[in-house]
C-alpha cells in the first residue's frame, strides 16, 4: 500500500511549485502528515537541511532569506512540528522578512475532530502571518503555492504558511503551476506618488539641519545606493534603527550609527535636533522613539515606506509616501539639488566630542572591546547575526557595519535563541562570507541543539558566546527599575560550553583575560572549522546608553 | 500552588519582583516550551493545575506547543504571561504578541486582563475553569502597566460563569440503562482513558472490572488507570495496541468508553470500530460524546461519578468465562514479541521494569521508543505514565520529568526517549543540573526519526527522505559537560550495569543506548485501516 | 465618533475570522458587523460600524486593506447611504396591553411576527435611531428577549467611495 504513487500527486505539485520558483534550500523536520512532501522532494536537486526543532527551521529559513534575499521555505508536520513554528513565524513577521513555510495537515475529512497532531495552525498563525492557506481541494494547490511566494516576496514582505491535509498531498492533481498571480485584494503600491514626491524634494531642499532615518525597508528593497547617492548629494547624516544597520556603512563619516533606547548617544542627540526626519522604511517602534509626545520635536517628520498602515501609527507624520524606497528615492535624486549643510555637519561633529560612545564599568574581559575587535579584524564585513540580550546591543553598538544583509538579528519580537539557526540559515546563503554568531548564554540554550545541524552541514561558523552566566539584560532592567532585587536571572547549571562545542566535533575556545581576545579571535578566523569562543565576562556589565522610561532620547543615561 | 516554571522578561518583571518574596519556588528553565511541558508534568504527577510564566512575544509564542500538548491530553495548567502595556497593543510594539487570539484554539479559555481590578476575578476564574469539568490549559495576558497598579486583590465570593457548566451528574435513566446492558452483555469491554486519571476514578475502575468480570482495554492516555499484570487486563488497544486489546475490541458486545475521546490512533477505520458493540460511553465532556462514533448510552459526568452510579445499579456480580479465555488465548497466541540478540529498546525496558519493579514514573518522549515504554513497561498506579498522547510533541520528556521529579520527590523518575527527541529540549539539562532534579534519562538511540524510518519503510517505498540523523553529539559527553554522569550502552551486557548505576545514583543519571538502528514497533495498524489487520513483527515474531 | 465602513471580501471560509481577529488584536472596538453574500457569490459584504477617532479609524481602514482577502474598504460615513437593522423583539404582552402595542407597532410600521398567550414577537427594520426607539417604547412592557442584526448599508444612486490604500491621503 504505497503512499507514494507515482502518478503527479499534490505533494508532487507543490515541489514542482517549488522548482519553478527557484527554491534551492528547504528547511524542515519530517512528520506523519508531511511525508508525501518529503518523499516528492527527495527526488529532486532541492537541498534538505534537517534542524532539531522546528523553531529553528523558520529562524533558519529567515536568517537565509535576510542574507540571501531570497524567499526561505521550511517544511513542518502537523501538530507538534506545526506549533513549534509559531515563534519563528512571529519572530520573522515582526522584521517582515519572506518565508514560505508548508505544514502537513491531518486529512481533510479529520480537520475539526481533535484528531492525532491536528492543530488549527492557520487558526493560530492568523495574527502573525501576511497570509495563510488552509488547502482543501488538490487543484488549487499549483496555484496557491504561486500566491504564497508572491505574498511572502512583494510589497512589506513576509511570512505566508500554507497547510496541506495529507489526503490533499495525496491526491492526484492536474492543474498546473499558473504564470501569473491575480489577487485582487492585494495590489502593493510600489511607486510614489508625484505630488508627494516634489514636496519631500522642496522640504530636503528646505530643511537646515536634515536627518535621514533608515531602517529595515531599506534593505528589504536593495535601496542602499540610491540612499548613499542622496546622502552625498544632500550631505544628511543617517541614523539606523536597529534593523536599519548596514543599510549605510558606519565608516561613512555622515553615518552617526543605531538611535534608539540603546542608541549611540550622538545619533540620539541629533534625532532630537533635526529639523526634518526623512524616515525610511522604519515603523517608529517603541523602542526607538522612547516617549512619543517627545520625539523629534524640532522636526518635521516624512515617513517613506511601502505599506501604508505604517505610515501615522505611531509617530504623527508631516509628509506620507507610500511606495519601494528604491523606486521612490531613485525618482527623488534628480529632483534634489547638491547641498552642504556645513552648520548642521559641524554640529554633528561637536555632538560626536561631546558624547563619544564609553563603556561604562565592568570585569577584565569587556565584551564590547571584544566586539570592536571583532569588527577590526573582520573590517566590519563578516555577517553577524545576534541573540536578545545584552549581547545584541553591544554587537550592534560596537561592531561597525558596513554591508548591507550583514546584521542578522531579532529586532522586532526580540526572539532568544535566533541567532544560531540564523547564522545557519546565512551561511547556506553566503558560503562566501564569514558569518558570526553573537550570543548570551541564556540566549544560546534556547537553540543550541542546532550545534547538531551545523556540523551534520559541515558549516563553518563561528560563535563568539559571552557567558555572564545570567539572563543579564533582565538584570539590567531589575538593577534600574525593581531596587536591584535579581529574581531568576542566575544560570548556575551553565555547561561547559566549551566541551559541549567539542561534543558537536566543533573547535571549543576560552577567552578569560583580555590579551587573550585577539589571538583567540585570530584561531577562530583562521580555521575553516564550526568554532564556538566563550568568553567569560562580568554579570555587572550595563549596556549604556539607556534610555529610561517615559523619557526622550536625550535623556539618556550615560556611564559615570 | 506550591511551584512554578517560568523565564523572566520584561514585561512580566513585576510579576518576577512579587514571586520573590512569595512562597512560592520557581523553577528557572532554558526555554519556555520547556516551562509549559514542566508545568504540565507537574500537573500530570501531582493531580494539581501546573504554572507558567512567560514574558511578552517570544516568551509567550515559545509556550504555544507546550498549551496545545496540555490542551490535547485535558491537563489543568495555567499560563501566566505578561504583555506590552494596554497603550501599546496593537500598535506591533516591541515584544508584542497577540497571544490571546493565537492561542484561541488551543486554549479551554483565556484572558486579556486591561483592568486592574478584575485581575483578581481573572485569576480566580482561570484556575477553576482549568481544573473543572474537563480540565485544560487557560492562559491570562496581563499587560505590564496591569501589574505595577494598585489594587485590593480579593478573589470575589462567587464566580459568575453562566457560560459555563461543568458539574454535571449522570443522568439516573441512562445509568440504569448501562448498568442493565452490563448486566445483559456476554462479552463486555472496558476501555479506559485518560478521564479515569484524571477524575481517579481508578478504583472504581478496578471494582467494576473485577465485580462484572470485565476484561480492561486502555488508551495511552488510560495507562496507569488500571494494573497492566492484573489478569482482567488486556493490553492497550489502537495503533500500536496489543493484537488481543484490538480483537477483543473486533468481538465485544458492550463496549464500556470511560473517559476516552475514540481518537483517529484508537479506532482505525472508524466505520469498522467495534462492529458488534453497544456502546456505553462516559465523559464529562458532552461534545465528546457522537463526535467520532455513536454511542448507543451516554453518559455525560465525570468517570469517577458514572462508574460510582452504575456500580450501585448493578446487584450482583457478573461472570464472563467464556469471553475472559478466548482473550486469554488471543493474548497467548500473539505476545508482545521482538528478536533476541543485538542490543533491543525492549530488552532495555523489561530490564528497567525488573529492576525499578514497576514502581517508577515513566515520561517519555514520541516516537518507536514511545511505543516500546507503552508495550513494555506495565504500570499499575495512577499518575506515573507522562506521555505526549494527543498531540505526539517530541521534546515533552525532559521537562515533563522535571515537574515529576518536583511534584512527587523521592519517586524515580525515568525518561524514555529518542536521540532525535532528546535534542528538541537538551538545553533542559541545564536546568536539571541547576537543580539537581534526579531525573534518569534513557536515551534509546538509533541515529534516526525512528517512527518516520518506519513509516517510511512500510508506505514510502522505503525511501528514508531526510529521516536519519547525523551530527548527533555523544550525549554522555553532553551530560557531562553539564555535570551530570552518564554511561554508553552499545552491547545487550552493558545494560543492566548502566541501568543499576543510573538508578543507584543520588542526582540524575543518563543512559545513550545505541539500539539496533532499525527495529520496528509491532504490532501496527495502519492508519485508516481496521484493528484486526495489523501488520506484526517481519522477523522474529 | 461612529464610522461605516462597507467592506468587499472574498467569500471564503475563515475571513470572518480574519476581520474579527484583526479588530479585537489591534483593540478596536467594534460596534456592529454584518455580513452577506453579494450579488457575486464569490464576493461578500461586511458593513462594519467602528468608533473611534479620526487617527483609528485610519488604521482601521489601512489594516484591513492588508488582509489578502479584503478587496476594498469605503467609509460611507459621509455619503448619502441606506442604512438599515433588522430587530426581533419579543415583549411581554397580557390582552389588557396588546392594544397598545400594536400602535406602538403601527407608529413605526413595525411587524408582528409571532403570538403566544403573553408575549409577541415584533420584528422591525430600519436605521439605528429608530431602531433604538422602538426597543425603547417597547421597554415598559418588558422586554424578554432581542436579536439584533446590527447595520447592514448601500450606498445611494450609482456610486461607491473607495478607501484607497495609498495612505498618502495623511498629508494632501
Ligand atoms: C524567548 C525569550 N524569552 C525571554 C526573553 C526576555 N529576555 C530578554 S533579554 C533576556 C536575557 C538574555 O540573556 P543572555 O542571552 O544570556 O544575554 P545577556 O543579556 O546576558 O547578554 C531575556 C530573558 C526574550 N527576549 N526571549
Ligand atoms: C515536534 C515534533 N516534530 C515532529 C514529529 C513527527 N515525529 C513523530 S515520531 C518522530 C521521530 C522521533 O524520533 P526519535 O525521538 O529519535 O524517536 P524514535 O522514533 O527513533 O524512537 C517524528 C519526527 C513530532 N511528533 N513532534
Ligand atoms: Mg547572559
Ligand atoms: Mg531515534
Amino acid at each position: 500500500m504505497a503512499q507514494g504513487n507515482s502518478g503527479r500527486t499534490g505533494a508532487r505539485a507543490v515541489i514542482e511549485a517549488l522548482l519553478d520558483e527557484g527554491v534551492e534550500l528547504v528547511f524542515g523536520y519530517p512528520g506523519g502528515a508531511v511525508l508525501p512532501l518529503y518523499h516528492e522532494l527527495a527526488r529532486t536537486p532541492i537541498r534538505h537541511i534537517l534542524v532539531r526543532q522546528e523553531q529553528n527551521a523558520v529562524h533558519a529559513a529567515s536568517g537565509y532569506a535576510r542574507t540571501s534575499g531570497r524567499t526561505g521555505v521550511c517544511f513542518a508536520t502537523s501538530g507538534p512540528g506545526a506549533t513549534n513554528l509559531v515563534t519563528g513565524i512571529a519572530t520573522a513577521y515582526m522584521d517582515s522578512v519572506p518565508v514560505v513555510i508548508f505544514t502537513g495537515q491531518v486529512p481533510t475529512r479529520m480537520v475539526g475532530s481533535d484528531a492525532f497532531q491536528e492543530t488549527d495552525i492557520t487558526g493560530i498563525t492568523i495574527p502573525i502571518t501576511k497570509h495563510n492557506y488552509l488547502v482543501k481541494d488538490v487543484e488549487e494547490l499549483p496555484r496557491i503555492v504561486k500566491e504564497a511566494f508572491y505574498i511572502a516576496s512583494t510589497g512589506r514582505p513576509g511570512p505566508v504558511l500554507v497547510d496541506i491535509p495529507k489526503d490533499v498531498a495525496l491526491a492526484p492533481c492536474r492543474a498546473p503551476v499558473p504564470d501569473r498571480v491575480e489577487l485582487r485584494g492585494y495590489k502593493p503600491t510600489y511607486q510614489g506618488h508625484p505630488g508627494q514626491l516634489r514636496a519631500l524634494a522642496r522640504s530636503l531642499g528646505e530643511a537646515e539641519r536634515p536627518l535621514i532615518f533608515a531602517g529595515g525597508g531599506v534593505q528589504v528593497s536593495r535601496a542602499e545606493d540610491y540612499l548613499r547617492q542622496i546622502v552625498e548629494k544632500l550631505q544628511i547624516p543617517v541614523v539606523t534603527s536597529l534593523t536599519g544597520l548596514g543599510s549605510f556603512p558606519e565608516d561613512n563619516p555622515l553615518s552617526l550609527g543605531m538611535v534608539g533606547l540603546h542608541g549611540k548617544p550622538c545619533a540620539n542627540h541629533a534625532l532630537m535636533e533635526c529639523d526634518f526626519l526623512m524616515g525610511l522604511g522604519v515603523r517608529f517602534d517603541d523602542r526607538v522613539t522612547g516617549a512619543l509626545e517627545k520625539f523629534a520635536p524640532r522636526a518635521r517628520i516624512a515617513h517613506v515606506d511601502i505599506d501604508p498602515a505604517e505610515i501615522g501609527k505611531n509617530v504623527r507624520v508631516d509628509l506620507p509616501l507610500v511606495g519601494d524606497i528604491s523606486c521612490i528615492l531613485k525618482e527623488l535624486l534628480p529632483l534634489v539639488e547638491p547641498a552642504g549643510h556645513g552648520p548642521w555637519l559641524k554640529r554633528i561633529k561637536e555632538l560626536r566630542n561631546l558624547y563619544p560612545l564609553t563603556y561604562g564599568r565592568g570585569g577584565e574581559v569587556r565584551p564590547q572591546w571584544v566586539i570592536e575587535r571583532l569588527g577590526e579584524m573582520t573590517r566590519g564585513q563578516a555577517i553577524i547575526t545576534t541573540d536578545v540580550g545584552q549581547h545584541q546591543m553591544w554587537a550592534a553598538l560596537f561592531y561597525g557595519f558596513t554591508e548591507p544583509r550583514t546584521f542578522i538579528s531579532s529586532c522586532g519580537l526580540g526572539t532568544m535563541g535566533y541567532g544560531l539557526p540564523a547564522a545557519v540559515g546565512a551561511v547556506l546563503a553566503r558560503p562566501d562570507k564569514q558569518v558570526w554568531l553573537i550570543t548570551g548564554d541564556g540566549s544560546f540554550q534556547m537553540s543550541m541543539a542546532e550545534l547538531g545541524t551545523a556540523r551534520e552541514q559541515g558549516l563553518p561558523l563561528k560563535i563568539l558566546l559571552f557567558n555572564n552566566h545570567s539572563l543579564a539584560m533582565v538584570r539590567q532592567l531589575q538593577h534600574f527599575y525593581y531596587e536591584r532585587q535579581y529574581t531568576a536571572i542566575e544560570f548556575t547549571g551553565n555547561p561547559d560550553f566549551v566541551r559541549l562545542a567539542e561534543c558537536y566535533g566543533a573547535e571549543g575556545l576560552r577567552i578569560s583575560k583580555q590579551e587573550e581576545v585577539v589571538p583567540v579571535l585570530a584561531r577562530a578566523m583562521g580555521n575553516d572549522r564550526l568554532t564556538l569562543i566563550e568568553c567569560l565576562i562580568s554579570p555587572e556589565e550595563i549596556v549604556y546608553p539607556m534610555v529610561p522610561e517615559g523619557a526622550a532620547l536625550d535623556e539618556m543615561i550615560l556611564p559615570e | 500552588m506550591d511551584t512554578v516554571f517560568g523565564i523572566p522578561g520584561g514585561s512580566v518583571l513585576p510579576l518576577y519582583h512579587e514571586l520573590a518574596v512569595a512562597s512560592i519556588r520557581h523553577i528557572l528553565t532554558r526555554h519556555e516550551q520547556a516551562a509549559a511541558h514542566a508545568a504540565d508534568g507537574y500537573a500530570r504527577a501531582s493531580g494539581k493545575p501546573g504554572v507558567c510564566i512567560a514574558t511578552s512575544g517570544p516568551g509567550a509564542t515559545n509556550l504555544v506547543t507546550g498549551i496545545a500538548n496540555a490542551y490535547m491530553d485535558s491537563i489543568p495548567l495555567v499560563a501566566i504571561t505578561g504583555q506590552v502595556s494596554v497603550a501599546m497593543i496593537g500598535r506591533d510594539s516591541f515584544q508584542e504578541a497577540d497571544i490571546t487570539g493565537i492561542t484561541l484554539p488551543v486554549t479551554k479559555a483565556n484572558y486579556l486582563v486591561k483592568n486592574v481590578h478584575d485581575l483578581a476575578a481573572t485569576i480566580h476564574e482561570a484556575f477553576y475553569i482549568a481544573t473543572t469539568g474537563r480540565p485544560g490549559p487557560v492562559l491570562i495576558d496581563i499587560p505590564k502597566d496591569i501589574t505595577t497598579q494598585r489594587a485590593l486583590f480579593r478573589y470575589p465570593p462567587k464566580l459568575h460563569l453562566p457560560g459555563y457548566r461543568c458539574k454535571v451528574q449522570p443522568h439516573a435513566l441512562q445509568v440504569a440503562q448501562a448498568a442493565a446492558a452490563i448486566g445483559a452483555a456476554e462479552k463486555p469491554l472496558l476501555f479506559i482513558g485518560g478521564g479515569v486519571i484524571t477524575s481517579g476514578a481508578h478504583e472504581e475502575v478496578r471494582q467494576l472490572a473485577e465485580g462484572q468480570d470485565i476484561p480492561v482495554v486502555m488508551s495511552m492516555m488510560g495507562k496507569g488507570g488500571f494494573p497492566e499484570t492484573h489478569p482482567l487486563f488486556a493490553g492497550m488497544v489502537g495503533m500500536h495496541g496489543t493484537a488481543a486489546a484490538n480483537y477483543a475490541m473486533c468481538e465485544t458486545d458492550l463496549l464500556i468508553g470511560v473517559g476516552v475521546r475514540f481518537d483517529d490512533r484508537v479506532t482505525g477505520k472508524v466505520e469498522a470500530f467495534a462492529p458488534k458493540a453497544k456502546i456505553i460511553h462516559i465523559d464529562i465532556d458532552a461534545a465528546e460524546i457522537g463526535k467520532v462514533v455513536q454511542a448507543h448510552i451516554p453518559i455525560v459526568s465525570d468517570a469517577r461519578q458514572g462508574l460510582a452510579a452504575i456500580l450501585e445499579k448493578l446487584p450482583g456480580k457478573g461472570e464472563h468465562q467464556a469471553w475472559r479465555q478466548q482473550i486469554r488465548r488471543w493474548q497467548e497466541e500473539n505476545p508482545l514479541r521482538y528478536e533476541k540478540g543485538g542490543l533491543k529498546p525492549q530488552y532495555v525496558l523489561e530490564e528497567l521494569y525488573n529492576l525499578t519493579k514497576g514502581q517508577a514514573i515513566i515520561c517519555t518522549d514520541v516516537g518507536q521508543h514511545q511505543m516500546w515504554a507503552v508495550q513494555y513497561y506495565p504500570l499499575s498506579r495512577p499518575r506515573t505514565f507522562l506521555s505526549s498522547c494527543g498531540l505526539g510533541t517530541m521534546g515533552f520528556g525532559v521537562p515533563a520529568a522535571m515537574g515529576a521529579a518536583v511534584a512527587r520527590p523521592g519517586e524515580t523518575v525515568v525518561v524514555i526517549t529518542g536521540d532525535g527527541s532528546f535534542q528538541m529540549n537538551i538545553q533542559e539539562l541545564a536546568t536539571i543540573s541547576h537543580y539537581q532534579l534526579p531525573v534518569k534519562i534513557i536515551i534509546m538511540n538509533n541515529g534516526y526519526l525512528g517512527m518516520v524510518r518506519q513509516w517510511q519503510e512500510f508506505f514510502f517505498d522505503r525511501r528514508y527522505a531526510y529521516s536519519e540523523m547525523l551530527g548527533n553529539p555523544d550525549f554522555v559527553k553532553v551530560a557531562e559537560a553539564y555535570r551530570i554522569p552518564g554511561r554508553l550502552v552499545n552491547e545487550s551486557r552493558e545494560v543492566v550495569p548502566a541501568l543499576e548505576e543510573a538508578l543507584a545514583a543520588e542526582g540524575p543519571f543518563l543512559v545513550d543506548v545505541r539500539i539496533d538502528r532499525e527495529e520496528n514497533v509491532y504490532p501496527m495498524v495502519p492508519p485508516g485501516g481496521t484493528l484486526n489487520k495489523m501488520v506484526t513483527g517481519g522477523k522474529g515474531a | 465618533m461612529k464610522r461605516t465602513l462597507s467592506v468587499l471580501v472574498e467569500n471564503r471560509p475563515g475571513v470572518l475570522s480574519r476581520v474579527a481577529g484583526l479588530f479585537s488584536r489591534r483593540g478596536y472596538n467594534i460596534d456592529s458587523l454584518a455580513v452577506g453574500r453579494t450579488e457575486n457569490p464569490a464576493i461578500s459584504r461586511m458593513t462594519i460600524v467602528v468608533d473611534g477617532d479620526e487617527q483609528i479609524i485610519e488604521q482601521v481602514g489601512k489594516q484591513l486593506n492588508k488582509l489578502i482577502d479584503v478587496i476594498k474598504i469605503s467609509d460611507i460615513t459621509n455619503d448619502p447611504y441606506v442604512g438599515r437593522e433588522l430587530i426581533l423583539i419579543k415583549v411581554n404582552a397580557d390582552p389588557s396591553v396588546r392594544g397598545e402595542i400594536m400602535q406602538i407597532v403601527d407608529i413605526f410600521r413595525a411587524r408582528i411576527v409571532d403570538i403566544a398567550r403573553n408575549s409577541l414577537i415584533i420584528e422591525a427594520t430600519g436605521d439605528a435611531d429608530k431602531i433604538d426607539a422602538i426597543e425603547n417604547s417597547l421597554r415598559p412592557f418588558g422586554i424578554r428577549e432581542v436579536v439584533r442584526t446590527g447595520k447592514i448599508a448601500m450606498l445611494r444612486g450609482a456610486k461607491t467611495r473607495g478607501m484607497e490604500a495609498s495612505g498618502n491621503g495623511t498629508g494632501e
